[in-house]
């Protein structure tokens, strides 16, 4: 299941949701927002979706995490809307048999996310100018 | 020619200044129409750091395009 939401992530809340009595891991990922970028302080986040595209892509993704890794449960929540420093953007949690698959599950989950779904983020600087962040870096190391 | 209604997000639509517009242009696939929109609104930004969806669904630059369609023009995206 992949969900965007203008309201704050509570990660336990949603790991309740992959309990398994098949499942003996559980891995996650949380995003949060930082104060500093390329040199530049960074006082909020601003993110943008396009959500038709970004729930059709990200359920892909998680079908693909399924053929990937069997008897898999993986969610993703992702923010958008106005984002303070220390805001968690975006969640990602799987459980699994084992750990091996929960780790690489999550970890493919959240790299396919960065690269795939149509999001953006506006970055509010200290010195009062704003820029959308254009990840050639995330394009990079995919 | 082929009337379409084109899209813009995030950065693009800073630099149309606009959310969408009917455009009635010759193009064949989507890299015509991000070239359109490219030479109308001034942006430099290669279609290769860039995404296309036509009427809601992901598309490559090489899709075609037909009379009617919404063409999604996506700026690189930065999620997580």
């Amino acid at each position: 299941m992949i969900e965007l939401t203008t309201s704050a992530i509570d990660p336990d809340e949603r790991r309740r949701t992959l309990f398994d009595p098949g499942a003996g891991a559980y891995s996650s990922f949380e995003g949060w927002i930082r104060n500093e970028n390329e040199g530049k302080r960074v006082l909020r986040l601003e993110y943008e979706a396009y959500v038709p595209v970004a729930i059709s892509e990200g359920e892909k993704i998680l079908a693909e995490a399924g053929d990937r890794f069997p008897h898999l449960h993986a969610h993703c929540v992702h923010r958008t809307g106005l984002l303070e420093i220390g805001d968690c953007a975006v969640w990602v949690g799987v459980s699994s048999p084992h750990r091996d698959e929960a780790f690489r599950a999550c970890r493919f989950v959240i790299d396919q996310i960065k690269v795939r779904l149509p999001i953006w983020k506006k970055e509010h600087y200290a010195d009062g100018h704003s820029g959308w962040v254009n990840c050639e870096r995330c394009a990079r190391s995919a | 020619m082929k009337t379409i209604t084109v899209r813009y997000f995030a950065m693009f639509r800073e630099h149309a200044g606009l959310d969408e517009e009917t455009l009635t242009i010759d193009a064949n696939d989507a890299a015509d129409v991000f070239r359109a929109t490219r030479s109308r609104h001034g942006s430099s930004e290669p279609s290769g750091h860039c995404k296309v969806a036509i009427n809601d669904v992901m598309a490559s630059w090489e899709s075609p395009i037909n009379d009617g369609d919404t063409v999604l023009l996506f700026p690189p995206v930065a999620g997580g």
